[in-house]
Formats: C-alpha cells, sequence, structure tokens
C-alpha cells in the first residue's frame, strides 16, 4: 500500500539540497524508502541542484588543477570502512523498519528501552548527531486516544504500524503527518493494533485538556 | 547538431570504439561546444558521453573534459557551502575521484552527468564539513516500496527532464528562484533563509513549494 499523506516539498527540496538536519532526514529517507511518488520528487529536486551546478558563475574562482588530479586517478583506493552494522540480520522483527531507521535502532523494536508517557503511550528516544530537533518512536496501544495537545514548533509523525485519525485525516504505514505550531490535535490509534510512529519534535507539546495538563510533565521527549 | 537518437552511438559500438582512439572524437565534440551558441543541452549530453565512456574504458581523455568543466564549479559551489579556497580546492579534486572511481554507478537512464555530480559532491560535502549524518534509501532494504511499472510511453528520456527543469527554473518568478538558490547553494535551514530575507518562515516554505509545483508541473507531473 502507498501512502497517501507526504511530506511537503521544501521538506524534500532541503532533503536534496543536503541542508535537512539528521533527525528529520531520518523520517524522511524512511518515508522515502516505502514512497515511490516523493523519492520522484527528490529525484527532481536534485535535478534542479544538478542545473544550478550548471549554472554557477566561474568568473572569480579560477582554474582547477587538472593534473594532480589525473596523477591520483591510478592510485589505490583508500579503504573505507563499510558502515558498522550495529543490526543482527538474523533479527526478524515484527514490524518491517525501513533501513534509513533500523540502522539507528540498537534492536528489535519491541525490545527498546520504552518509557511510560501516558495511558497506553509510549516512547523512546533516537541518538543523533544533532542537538535539535529530538527525534524517537512513540508507540501507542491499540484504540489509545492520546491526550488533546497544541505544539511549541513543528512536529512531524510517520506511521510505521497501525494507523491513527485526528482531525485532519487518516493515517497509515508510509503517511506524513506534518503539525506546525498552529495545530492542537487528538490522535486516536486504529483499534485492533498497535500503532508505531516515527516522531520529529521542535518544541515541546502543549497539552489542552486536563488529563495532559496532569501528565504535561511526561510529554518532554 | 547533437540530436537526442546520437547520444548513445557511442556506447552502442564498443568494439569500433576501442579502436577508434575515442579522445579524437570527444576533443571534436569539445571545440564544437566552446563555440558559441551551441545550446547548454549539448553540453548535458556531451558531459553524459564522457562520464559513460569513463565508466565502461576508463577513460582518461573524457575524465579530463569532465574534470574541465566541473572541477570549478564544484569549488565554486563548495566554497559557497563554507569551506574555504584551500578545501574547497581539495574537496572538490576528492569528488573528482569519487566520480572517477565510482562512475560505473552512474545510470544515464536515471540521471544527467550535472545532476549525478552533483550529489557526489553533495554526499562528500556533508561527510566532510557537517558533523550530522545524512540516511539515505537503500533498494535493496527487503523494507523498500519499489516503482509501480510506469508504461513505456509515459517515461521521459533523461536529456528531456533536464531540458524541461532548466526551462522550469528559467521562468521562476524572481523570489522563488531566489530561495530555491539559497536552498542549494547554501548549506542552511530554512529558518536561516527566513531570516537572511528578512521574511517569515511559512513563506520561504511556501515559495519552495510553489517553485517545486512549477517544476513538477512542467513536466505534467502532480501529487
Amino acid at each position: 500500500m502507498n501512502a497517501s499523506h507526504h511530506p511537503g516539498d521544501d521538506l524534500l527540496v532541503s532533503y536534496a539540497s543536503g541542508s535537512l538536519d539528521e533527525p528529520s532526514s531520518i523520517l524522511i529517507a524512511t518515508h522515502l524508502s516505502l514512497c515511490p511518488v516523493c523519492r520522484g520528487v527528490v529525484a527532481l529536486a536534485e535535478g534542479v541542484g544538478g542545473e544550478l551546478i550548471e549554472q554557477i558563475d566561474l568568473s572569480d574562482i579560477g582554474t582547477s588543477d587538472l593534473d594532480a588530479c589525473l596523477a591520483r586517478l591510478d592510485e589505490p583506493e583508500e579503504f573505507v570502512g563499510a558502515a558498522v552494522e550495529t543490526i543482527d540480520e538474523a533479527v526478524d522483527d515484527a514490524i518491517s523498519i525501513p533501513r534509513p531507521l533500523k540502522d539507528y535502532l540498537p534492536g528489535e523494536v519491541k525490545s527498546l528501552p520504552w518509557r511510560w508517557l501516558g495511558p497506553g503511550v509510549q516512547y523512546t528516544a533516537i541518538h543523533t548527531e544533532a542537538k535539535a530537533p529530538k527525534v524517537g518512536l512513540l508507540r501507542i496501544a491499540p484504540g489509545t486516544k492520546v491526550p488533546m495537545h497544541g505544539h511549541t514548533g513543528n512536529e512531524m509523525t510517520l506511521v510505521l504500524a497501525g494507523g491513527y485519525i485526528d482531525a485532519t485525516g487518516n493515517f497509515q504505514r508510509g503517511d506524513v503527518e506534518s503539525a506546525d505550531d498552529g495545530l492542537v490535535h487528538q490522535p486516536v490509534a486504529d483499534a485492533g493494533e498497535e500503532c508505531i510512529c516515527l516522531v520529529v519534535t521542535e518544541g515541546e507539546l502543549q497539552p489542552t485538556g486536563i488529563i495532559a495538563k496532569v501528565l504535561q510533565p511526561f510529554f518532554r521527549f | 547538431m547533437f540530436g537526442v537518437e546520437e547520444r548513445f552511438d557511442v556506447p552502442r559500438s564498443p568494439a569500433v570504439l576501442m579502436k577508434w582512439a575515442p579522445s579524437r572524437r570527444w576533443e571534436r565534440h569539445a571545440v564544437i561546444s566552446n563555440k558559441p551558441g551551441v545550446s547548454a543541452t549539448s553540453v548535458t549530453v556531451l558531459m553524459t558521453e564522457y562520464l559513460v565512456s569513463i565508466a565502461k574504458y576508463r577513460d582518461k581523455d573524457a575524465f579530463s573534459k569532465l574534470f574541465a568543466h566541473y572541477a570549478p564549479r564544484l569549488k565554486s559551489y563548495l566554497m559557497r557551502q563554507g569551506a574555504n579556497l584551500a578545501s574547497a580546492e581539495e574537496l572538490s579534486q576528492e569528488a573528482m575521484l569519487s566520480v572517477w572511481r565510482k562512475a560505473d554507478r552512474f545510470d544515464p537512464t536515471k540521471a544527467s552527468a550535472g545532476t549525478w555530480i552533483f550529489t557526489v559532491a553533495r554526499n562528500l560535502r556533508i561527510d566532510a564539513l557537517r558533523k550530522e549524518r545524512r540516511p539515505n534509501f537503500d533498494p535493496e532494504d527487503p523494507a523498500f516500496v519499489p516503482e509501480p511499472e510506469m508504461s513505456p510511453d509515459r517515461a521521459l528520456e533523461v536529456g528531456e527532464v533536464q531540458a524541461k527543469i532548466k526551462a522550469a527554473i528559467a521562468k521562476l518568478p524572481l523570489e522563488q528562484a531566489e530561495v530555491i538558490k539559497l536552498s542549494f547553494y547554501q548549506d542552511k535551514p530554512h529558518g536561516e533563509i527566513a531570516e537572511e530575507l528578512n521574511l517569515p518562515l511559512g513563506t520561504v516554505k511556501s515559495r519552495l513549494r510553489l517553485a517545486m509545483r512549477r517544476v513538477r508541473t512542467s513536466l505534467g507531473e502532480d501529487k
């Protein structure tokens, strides 16, 4: 099944240009693994990058040293070690996690160090080199209503398993919801299946209901 | 002069090409391409031919031509990304060396030479100048959702796609062209671009979206 909610083209352009921060890039690359449509947009944006390279004005750049480069063509290639495999290939996760995200997880989804956030809601942080935004996985029990909340900064959610609905739509595997600081919502997880989402948050979640206010301390990822 | 139909006649007859001093052919093309009035599209086609020849025959003449065209561009690109002159010189050379080594991974049915070289330089720049990683998708990943089969008549030639992208960029309203260029030439998040232009972040994002919509529409695509 293909995704029906996509990240904005502004994010795909940032990803293509290479300026997007690491946490957001994890989410975008994971979505791209699941979404041929957005891969097409990124390929187009890279085409824009290629065209802009062609258009660079060379008047003040001087020449490049061809001979130095030619002299190195026959050098043996330095061994660049393959990325350290942290994932045991034999572990057969119940949820199929695309590689860009899987490479960041220390193990199977179920066995991650989940932290209780509220009734039916658990969170585990993912470590990156970036100071901000934060990125982590949310695990929501079937049918759970996440307390009504707003956002102080942008938030992006990518569904990996199960699904949820809120006032803006119905989100299933591969779908991305972008919530800006104006959105107040109350996601409700689909009944029957646990919902696992990748979440990138810039600010703090702001609880609006009484239960959520009580739980506020826990909402600080 | 360089019709699309002529593009792949070189790789199609490799045996002939090997006996046939490819460098002379490249020189002939390069001389023509330096004449005023030769369209940039034929340069793009030519660069793609060089890259294919590097992949197939380790053709150093073709590499020299490719280097002359792209190394100074990459140097300028890297300086805009915050590298000083010395490290831009070094990194652009590294990038061209990567192009030489990885040329067999270039697929001329998927991207133009310029676009592929841009992605090589971008990745190298992120590794060298930034501490953060940039995860990428992997078509070999078991979770990867492949492209649906496309009917062959819908698929555009790479050269055509690149020409349309170029035309779409040329026609962008100034304020959209500005944010697109800043996004690619500078390693800055949209928030910083917004500050630099003294615009709300939302305006920068919507201009980028509008610009991409124009590029996509020019290719007859819509999400």
